[in-house]
């Protein structure tokens, strides 16, 4: 038996194990990452998915610019949340399946830090995509380049937002039979403010007003889900394992 | 603080008091005891259904007790729930193991939620342990499921908890990995560490001391 002879030469590992806040974070970030990187698609189809439903209104209301300019942030921003929205049921839903999620909650790592890895994470590979992309996007629909830019900006500041909540729900919904209609049911009605005051900083800057209160607003959301909302996604996940 | 002496003499590690659970209608265990201390197998035994998963689920707290408690060196494992974490290894029905990555990076990220890195070169020499020396670059959604079940030996071989909870270890393990799997448990119980284990074999570690909890 050379393995077992192998095994029994090594003395056992003598350091305890530590966790901490950064170190579940990071994990969960690269892990993930690594992840999206092997199997690029889902992150391809989600970019896919937003350019072509962002494209299909010129196509279908016509080409009249002025209705188009009109039109044009609140169709990039229901585009860009529809996309966010496909890729949610992936966050958590594989690593319930395969154990992973049992792991991680036992790990000595805190919750909030790996859940707030794996939010990071999925922003990373959705949102900042459709970030980068909504400038091309608003040239189809004849936005100005100040107008292009604050779109830019109110989807840097609203995806993440879009994340956090749409995490939570995602592990709420863990579990459940019918666990897609019951996200969709529970995650987009959570994403109305955001598309409100995302969609409106775009249109304030187009008809000459200033977007700074909607950028405002927009990240103090993003700071308020950004604390509270990693805790819930800890908690979601203990009961859905249990 | 009490630091309890088991009859063997040595301090008790892990202790469940008056524990009870009910899973839906049926009371599955109560007012169940037990005492393990380090260097000590303790062999869950009873009929399927009998809620032996369900009991080393409630000793690591992934589910909930009904009632009482469990100690760990003498301590509530509900007031300091990190500390008994981070000394406990679980290996349950579920691999935890992503198909899309390879078996030294499952190994790797493995190790490093537990929050014990391990080196390239550890990691290699501990998967060479368990057989899967070329087999390392291959993602692990094309390996046995024996071969599957050896990530997890190396991950144990690894990691360094002192409690080691096992759902069922030997399953899906061919004859030299049952020997690999009680020689890495026999390893750890010399080296003062102790183990929970549901399973249907006998499992006779040549050193340390087995012992059973039947439930149903």
């Amino acid at each position: 038996m050379t393995e077992a002879s192998a095994l029994r030469a090594r003395a056992a590992p003598a350091k305890a194990a530590e966790g901490s806040f950064s170190g579940g974070f990071a994990w969960a970030m690269a892990r993930d990452l690594r992840i999206a990187w092997r199997h690029p698609d889902e992150a391809v189809l989600t970019v896919a998915f937003f350019a072509l439903v962002a494209s299909l209104f010129p196509l279908g209301i016509g080409a009249e610019p002025q209705l188009l300019a009109r039109i044009g942030p609140g169709v990039i921003w229901v585009g860009a949340l529809l996309a966010a929205f496909l890729a949610l049921p992936n966050i958590f839903a594989s690593d319930y399946i395969d154990g992973s999620l049992e792991q991680m909650t036992l790990s000595p790592h805190p919750a909030i830090g790996w859940a707030s890895g794996k939010i990071a994470a999925h922003w990373i590979v959705s949102g900042v995509p459709l970030t980068l992309l909504s400038p091309l996007i608003g040239l189809q629909y004849g936005l100005t380049p100040d107008t292009l830019v604050v779109q830019a900006l109110s989807l840097a500041l609203g995806t993440p937002v879009l994340s956090l909540l749409g995490g939570a729900c995602a592990a709420l919904a863990l579990g459940a039979r019918g666990g897609g209609m019951l996200l969709a049911l529970l995650a987009l009605p959570l994403f109305v403010p955001i598309l409100i005051f995302g969609a409106g900083a775009a249109e304030a800057q187009a008809t000459g007003m200033t977007p700074m209160p909607h950028l405002s607003i927009l990240l103090a959301a993003l700071i308020a889900a950004t604390v509270g909302l990693p805790f819930a996604v800890g908690t979601a996940v203990r009961i859905a394992v249990d | 603080m009490t630091t309890a002496k088991h009859r063997s003499g040595l301090p008790i590690v892990l202790q469940g008091r008056d524990l009870a659970c009910r899973r839906g209608p049926a009371l599955l265990f109560s007012g169940l005891d037990f005492e393990v201390s380090g260097g000590e197998l303790l062999c869950v035994r009873g009929p399927n259904g009998c809620g032996k998963t369900t009991l080393l689920r409630c000793v690591t707290g992934l589910t909930r007790l009904d009632r009482g408690t469990i100690l760990w060196h003498g301590e509530s494992a509900l007031r300091d729930p990190e500390r008994m974490r981070a000394g406990t290894a679980y290996a349950g029905h579920l691999p935890g193991l992503k198909d899309d990555l390879t078996a030294d990076e499952n190994l790797e990220f493995a190790l490093r939620l537990r929050g014990a890195g391990a080196t390239a070169a550890r990691r290699r020499e501990a998967l060479a342990a368990v057989g899967l020396e070329k087999r390392q670059r291959i993602p692990a959604r094309r390996l046995s499921a024996g071969q599957r079940r050896r990530i997890g030996l190396a991950r144990l071989f690894l990691d360094p908890a002192q409690l080691w909870v096992l759902d069922e270890p030997l399953t899906a393990l061919d004859d030299a990995g049952q020997a690999l799997f009680l020689d890495l448990l026999d390893r750890h119980l010399a080296n003062g560490g102790l183990a929970l284990a549901a399973t249907h074999h006998r499992l006779a570690p040549p050193s340390g001391v087995v012992r059973e909890l039947r439930l149903g």
